[in-house]
This record gives C-alpha cells, sequence and structure tokens, in this order.
C-alpha cells in the first residue's frame, strides 16, 4: 500500500479552481518533489494531505487513514504526517525544548522524562542539541526551521510534508536546512517537499512532479525531469532557474 | 456644626475599601464571563458567535446606569428585591464582561493564525490549542489594555452611589452634606482615586512597553 495515495482532488476558491482532479500516489520511503510557478496549486495539494485545507471532490489516504474533516480521525491523521513551513511557526513563549515535548506529552501522554529524552535525540538529529533552553527568537532563521522540523520529528511520523521550507531564508542559512532534509530523505522518511530549490529536486527526491494550473503537467524520475522535459511549459520553468 | 475632622476623613478610607472591594468583585466575575464571551464570539458554531456578539453590542450600546436601574429598580417592580451591593455587583461584573469579552476576542486574534495552524498539525485539539499555544500568547497581549481598563472601572464603580450604595464617591457626598467643606473633601476623595489609579496606569504603561521591547525581533 502507498503512503499517500491522492485521487481526483478538485479544489476551489470561490470560483477559482485551483486543483483540477490530481492524482499522486506515493510509496513509503519515497522522496517526491512538488515544483511550479505561484499559483500552480502546489502548496494547496501540499496542505489538503494533512487536511489543513478541505477540497471538494476526491479522495486522500495518508499512511493507512483516510482523510475526513471529522475532528477525531484527523487528530489520528496527524499523529503520523509531520508538516514543516515557510514561516517556522514555532511557539514563540516556549523554549526550543518545550516546543518539542509539548505535542507528544499532550496528544501520546509520553511521560516527561522521555519526552525529554525524545527532544534531546532528534535536537542532535537536526544538530541544535545545545539550543534546547533557547527562545525561538534567539535562534537565526535556518535555527528555528530545524528546530521546527525536530518539532515534527518528535511526533514520529510516517510521512513528512514541507512547504517552501527554504523560501524566507537567506541563501547561506538555506544549506543547513537543506542538509538536514537530506539526511532525513536518506534515512528513509516518506517525505513530500514543495520547493523552489531545483538542484535540490534534482539530485535528493527520487521523483519530481511540475504542477501547472492546478494539473501534474508533467511527473518523472528527478534527473530525467529536469534533464528532459517533455513540455514547453515545464522547458520554460526548468531554463528560468525556478521562479 | 459638624467639621471636616479625622472622624469623617477615617468613614471616607472605610469607603474607599467598598469601592476597592466592588472593583475586585466586578473584575473577577467580569473576567470569568467576558473570557467565556471571547471564546464563544470565535466560536466555529454561527450561532454561540452570534449569540455573544448580540450580548456585547447590547452591553456596550447602554449606559452601564441603565444596567444598575433594571438590576435595582427594575427587578424589585417585578418583585425581586436585590441588596445595593449585590445589585452593584451584578451589574457592573455585566459591563466589565462584555469590554473583557472584546478586549480578549481582539488579543486572541493578534496571535496570528498560522500558529493555529502549526498547532493543529501537531494533533492538538482546540482546547489543547488554545490551553498550549494561542492563551498564553493572547494573554500578554491583552495585559496593557486589560489594566488600562481596570483603571476605568475603578472610577465608573462611583455610579453605584445612585441605588444608595456608599462608596468613595458617596461618602464624599455625605460629609459634605453634613459639613460643607466640599474643598477639603473632595481634594481628599480625588487623591485617594489618584492614589488607586496611578500605580495602576504606570503598571499599564509599563507592560506596554515591555510587550513592545520583546516583540521586536
Amino acid at each position: 500500500m502507498p503512503a499517500v495515495l491522492i485521487e481526483g482532488i478538485h479544489k476551489r476558491f470561490g470560483s477559482l479552481e485551483v486543483l483540477k482532479g490530481v492524482s499522486l500516489s506515493v510509496d513509503a520511503g519515497q522522496v517526491v518533489a512538488i515544483i511550479g510557478r505561484s499559483g500552480s496549486g502546489k502548496s494547496t495539494l501540499l496542505r489538503c494531505i494533512n487536511g489543513l485545507e478541505t477540497f471538494h471532490a476526491g479522495k486522500i489516504e495518508v499512511a493507512g487513514h483516510m482523510l475526513t474533516q471529522d475532528p477525531t480521525k484527523l487528530r489520528e491523521l496527524r499523529k503520523d504526517v509531520g508538516i514543516v513551513f515557510q514561516s517556522y511557526n514555532l511557539f514563540p513563549h516556549l523554549t526550543v525544548g518545550q516546543n518539542i515535548m509539548l505535542s507528544p506529552r499532550i496528544t501520546k501522554n509520553v511521560p516527561q522524562a522521555q519526552a525529554m529524552a525524545l527532544a534531546k535525540d532528534v535536537l542532535a538529529q537536526v544538530g541544535l542539541s545545545e539550543k534546547f533552553d533557547s527562545y525561538p527568537d534567539n535562534l537565526s532563521g535556518g535555527q528555528q526551521q530545524r528546530v521546527a522540523i525536530a518539532r515534527s520529528l518528535a511526533m514520529q511520523p510516517k510521512v513528512m510534508l514541507f512547504d517552501e521550507v527554504t523560501s524566507a531564508l537567506d541563501p547561506e542559512l538555506t544549506g543547513e536546512v537543506l542538509l538536514v532534509m537530506e539526511k532525513l530523505a536518506k534515512g528513509g522518511m516518506t517525505m513530500l517537499l514543495v520547493t523552489h530549490e531545483m538542484n535540490f529536486a534534482r539530485t535528493v527526491a527520487d521523483r519530481t512532479i511540475f504542477m501547472h494550473q492546478g494539473l501534474i503537467w508533467e511527473s518523472g524520475p528527478s534527473k530525467e525531469l529536469f534533464a528532459n522535459p517533455q513540455t514547453p511549459e515545464l522547458a520554460n520553468f526548468v531554463k528560468a532557474g525556478a521562479h | 456644626m459638624q467639621t471636616f475632622g479625622w472622624p469623617e476623613a477615617l468613614f471616607i478610607l472605610r469607603s474607599a475599601g467598598w469601592t476597592l472591594a466592588l472593583t475586585a468583585i466586578a473584575f473577577f466575575i467580569g473576567s470569568i464571563v467576558g473570557g467565556a464571551f471571547a471564546i464563544m464570539r470565535l466560536s466555529r458554531l454561527r450561532w454561540l458567535r452570534r449569540f455573544a456578539a448580540g450580548y456585547i453590542l447590547v452591553i456596550q450600546s447602554i449606559p452601564v446606569l441603565m444596567v444598575l436601574f433594571m438590576s435595582y429598580y427594575g427587578l424589585s417592580a417585578l418583585g425581586i428585591e436585590l441588596p445595593p451591593f449585590l445589585a452593584a455587583s451584578a451589574s457592573l461584573s455585566i459591563y466589565v464582561s462584555a469590554y473583557l469579552a472584546e478586549i480578549w476576542r481582539g488579543s486572541i486574534e493578534s496571535v496570528p493564525r498560522q500558529q493555529w495552524e502549526a498547532s493543529a498539525s501537531l494533533a492538538h485539539t482546540t482546547a489543547q490549542t488554545y490551553r498550549h499555544v494561542i492563551l498564553p500568547q493572547a494573554i500578554r497581549i491583552s495585559l496593557p489594555p486589560t489594566v488600562g481598563f481596570l483603571v476605568q472601572l475603578v472610577k465608573n464603580t462611583s455610579i453605584v452611589q445612585v441605588v444608595g450604595f456608599v462608596d468613595l464617591m458617596r461618602a464624599g457626598m455625605l460629609v459634605n452634606n453634613a459639613t460643607y467643606q466640599a474643598f477639603q473633601i473632595f481634594t481628599l476623595v480625588g487623591a485617594i482615586y489618584f492614589a488607586i489609579c496611578f500605580p495602576l496606569s504606570r503598571l499599564s504603561r509599563h507592560l506596554e512597553k515591555v510587550m513592545n521591547a520583546s516583540r521586536s525581533h
């Protein structure tokens, strides 16, 4: 069974149809990059996968959970599906350690000592062990984003979603975040990422999907897709070097 | 004729205690009711939102004096006689609840939407999101305007004299009726109000500065 199964998703904002029948299947351990211009529907698609956006037709199954708007079932799904946002969205009133420990403790009743060990472990994975007691405001953007990744990892998700996670970062801070993501990918995490980092998509993602006008316009193994675009839209997009 | 001396001054000071007690009670009960209305105002259920908005609109649109008349004279005309202190406490609590509900709704709404999304994405329930993510941030934001409102409340409690309750203001008037030394008496009354309100105003301004400093990053 695929880790993520998306079938015929349609989504409208008012009269504007942003997803016009998108289907996609991702196997466990696969890394899939979603690229495309602004407004092509790629972020909306990603946000549909953990229920942050609703859709009008189609179905989504993630990590064995069928997506519904039933709050209890949605929470069960979200325990298995992590998401990292462009704007980090750490909780500013909590320390890094508290940010990470909060959700395992309140959603899975993980005891304090165990939650702390877990937090230290995931912080080490993103290379920020020494920041356990810092507040988010005292970290750089790159460090905050790595903490956000650690916070998601502490829930021990089966699937991770990344929504343009380096778009708000300076070039020199982008690298440290991508490095963490690459490590995760190599560790076998199932990942879907919306990104403008073409180089990262080409080298790390098993598969890349090019979205255009609310549809999957072209998709295939990343290296092939970038080397031989089959449609003029993708060819132009690749030539323009992202945006 | 009676003159303004120590016994009269002590009487005024003791009445200041009633003003403080009334303020504390109205603020306490008003906080609980107002907090509930703030959350209802933001509920996903449309009828609950409308009910809360309606309550706030009505209370904010009529003078608090009218609420007081209703709960004292209005109810007694219907055969329900509330003692002045109870009528005063209830009326002021209602007044406080409507204003705090609006202040706190605004504070909750000024926590960025992304905080709700991040919290929901981590499988938190709505109650957990409020408790662990939104309210700790909203309370910080709400502190300066809340304390500012408390200053208004201390002064506005003076209206309870109309139902015969002896607060600081009423005590001053009673002593004046007996001694006609209005200047000395109302200087003392004013000084007491000032002594209560000035520290609170300073606290509100201080909190505002602290908040601004911690938000600029």
